[in-house]
């Protein structure tokens, strides 16, 4: 293993917390893939060869695990992990003219990550935010009801390195690995942050206030 | 007209709402004092007593389902929330983790209390970083309120809380797929039997439920059983979340008691899309075979909408007008199901990427007329062959447009492409003038 001294006592210290979660040490395993990522920026090698040695694993075992999920990269990513959801109802709702235009703008495809190591773009499943189609997500943020023009933007701003700010949820979007590292279970003290609620969120709310209709029995 | 029935959402538009404050400033963990003066036993009856059904999907009746753990031995016994939201169109348990995490809580709380659980989980999708913020710090400030942890209320009841973020994977929305993941594993599922309920995570006696059944207990404890078998019908006890995506104008979440119809969803939705009709819609999410305007007056509860040809799932209510092609949606959606099989059996692994081989053709207009009887064959060697759900799910869409739009296929062979224009159905206004040129990674290879 190549961790310098230093970030393996750091990764040791968040290991033993993780660990201590669960009753059975191998439930630590897709935490501790998260938090290899947040040093990393994937799982790397090194990293695979961490976990295994704290879950009592082979190396090859780990890496089964890991590959199965597509959350955990197995080669370096972006600092912006962009993706466009391009299941159905998102595809139609213009999330297939999203993507390409994205695409086009980053010269890049599904998968790949830009020159610069700014940037990886990726096709997404449903992200369950359907009732704000097309959505893009980055770095696991929400970007709602987007429009080419509002999807360039964004793409414009990181690729001049500027802070981009979801539509829904937190105030701004963290690196690749800080996401990485709140997704291993280490809160960032920015859970109160919040952009407002959406219109699709409240819809039906409203339309009961409007009416005057309350839940039944009170 | 049906009424909406806020319950869950009620608080959505406070300020604040996710927070411990606003959740007590509006009655919150008064559900939770009053079960722990409740006798176990007695809890899961009233659960049973209202005839809550899952809210994730496959409706079975959640009282019954805590009401199958094995006699306690001494050993732990564990409550898993499926917070996996993943199935497309289904977007009602984000906006309820993000918007009011403590219902959630509350009802871990109870349910823990109830079947003797010490050590609860909560598995959610990991690719909603900020939701997983919200659940952190919920379960945080209810430790600090003492509604978690040791001693709660001072009843001698004690409860961990464990929130788990998974990393991308829709099968573990399939509660052994879920279990196994949560283990460290990759998500795989389990033979049944044994069920969780026996057998489940750690090899010990386990209840999974959605997010949605889990927030809805505490009202159903602080309001009683009579209050929640007031709403519904019959069979289907209740309110849930109905999720218009889609074509209409106000897409959204809409909670109301089930039996609620989508010409009533859609009228307060504020209709389908400005100029435009209704085509086909799911009353359930992608794995539930596609209603048309046919089924406008289909009440949306568990038996009407079985009878009816479908399932009610998960109430997503994915909406297309008739700009939309089927043949792409139902194509684009067997690309997912072929994405996210798991690999482990293989009529799902084979099947799903014939079906979406053959379905690609037929939307480039490459396919033949042969294509679709062979996607009814290919569908009949998944369906009810499958180690899971996931399998049958994906046959769904493919076999109820094929059996309603069948026309519609046969034009995409006789035309040699799509009769559509993809722009027409989107929400924005492009000219696609490089629409056909090749996505960039293939231009590439």
């Amino acid at each position: 293993m190549t961790y310098d001294e230093q970030t393996l006592t750091g990764l040791n210290k968040d290991a033993t917390e993780i660990i201590a979660r669960y009753p059975v040490r191998r439930s630590a395993l897709l935490p501790l893939l998260h938090l290899v990522q947040s040093v990393d920026g994937f799982v790397s090698p090194d990293g695979i060869a961490f976990c295994a040695g704290l879950v009592e694993l082979t190396s090859a075992e780990v890496s089964a695990v890991a590959t199965f999920y597509t959350q955990y990269k197995r080669r370096p990513n972006g600092e912006y992990a962009v993706g466009v959801c391009t299941n159905t109802l998102c595809a139609i709702m213009g999330g297939d003219e999203l993507y390409r235009q994205v695409s086009e703008r980053l010269g890049i495809g599904h998968d790949e990550t830009t020159a610069d190591g700014k940037v990886t773009l990726e096709r997404l499943e449903c992200n369950a935010a359907c009732d704000y189609a097309p959505v893009m997500m980055i770095n696991w943020e929400f970007f709602d009801d987007q429009t080419p023009e509002t999807a360039l933007a964004v793409i414009d701003d990181i690729l001049a390195g500027k802070e981009v700010v979801p539509t829904r949820g937190s105030h701004k979007v963290g690196t690749f690995k800080e996401t990485s590292r709140v997704l291993a279970g280490f809160a960032d003290g920015r859970a109160d942050e919040d952009q407002g609620v959406g219109a699709p969120t409240l819809a039906g709310l409203n339309v009961a206030k409007s009416q005057g209709w309350k839940e039944a029995g009170k | 007209m049906t009424d909406l029935t806020p319950v869950l959402s009620a608080t959505w538009g406070a300020e604040k709402s996710w927070t411990l404050d606003t959740y007590t400033n509006h009655g919150g963990y008064a559900g939770l004092t009053k079960a722990l003066a409740m006798d176990k036993p007695d809890i899961i009856a009233a659960i049973k007593d209202s005839g809550l059904r899952g809210r994730g999907g496959a409706g079975f009746p959640t009282g019954m389902k805590w009401s199958f753990l094995p006699p306690d031995d001494g050993g732990p016994r564990y409550l898993v929330v499926n917070a996996d939201e993943s199935e497309p169109g289904t977007c009602k348990d984000i906006p309820t983790m993000l918007s009011a995490p403590h219902t959630l809580i509350e009802g871990v709380a109870i349910t823990s209390f109830a079947i003797g659980c010490t050590h609860a989980f909560i598995y959610v999708r990991g690719e909603v970083v900020h939701v997983y913020r919200r659940l952190m710090k919920a379960v945080e400030e209810a430790y600090a309120a003492g509604h978690l942890g040791k001693n709660i209320h001072g009843s001698g009841f004690d409860l961990e809380v464990t929130v788990h973020a998974g990393a991308g994977a829709y099968i573990c929305g399939e509660e052994t797929a879920l279990l196994d993941s949560l283990e460290g594993r990759r998500g795989q599922p389990r033979l049944k039997p044994p069920f969780p309920a026996v057998a489940g995570l750690y090899a010990r006696p386990t209840v999974v439920n959605n997010v949605e059944s889990i927030a809805s207990v505490p009202a159903i404890i602080d309001r009683g059983v009579e209050w929640f078998t007031s709403m519904g019908t019959e069979r289907s006890k209740g309110m849930g979340f109905f999720s218009l995506s889609g074509h209409v104008k106000n897409p959204g979440q809409y909670e109301a008691p089930l039996g609620i119809t989508l010409r009533e969803l859609l009228e307060m939705a504020g209709g389908v899309r400005e100029g435009h009709e209704l085509k086909f819609w799911t009353p359930g999410g992608s794995s539930t075979p596609i209603f048309t305007a046919d089924h406008l007056d289909t009440p949306l509860d568990y038996e009407s909408v079985g009878a009816a040809g479908s399932m009610l799932g998960t109430r997503a209510l994915q909406i297309f007008d008739e700009t939309t092609c089927v043949v792409r949606a139902v194509t684009r959606w067997t690309e997912f199901y072929k994405h996210e099989s798991c690999g482990k059996c293989t009529p799902c692994r084979e099947g799903t990427f014939w079906l979406a081989l053959i379905l690609k053709r037929l939307e480039a207009g490459t396919g033949s007329e042969a294509d679709i009887q062979q996607l009814l064959d290919t569908c009949d060697s998944i369906l009810g062959r499958a180690f899971c759900a996931l399998g049958d799910g994906a046959t769904s869409c493919v076999t109820s447009s094929v059996k309603l739009f069948k026309e519609e296929y046969e034009a995409h062979v006789t035309q040699g492409g799509c009769p559509f224009d993809h722009s027409a159905s989107a929400l924005f206004d492009y000219t696609n003038d490089d629409a056909d040129a090749p996505a960039i990674e293939e231009a590439n290879a």
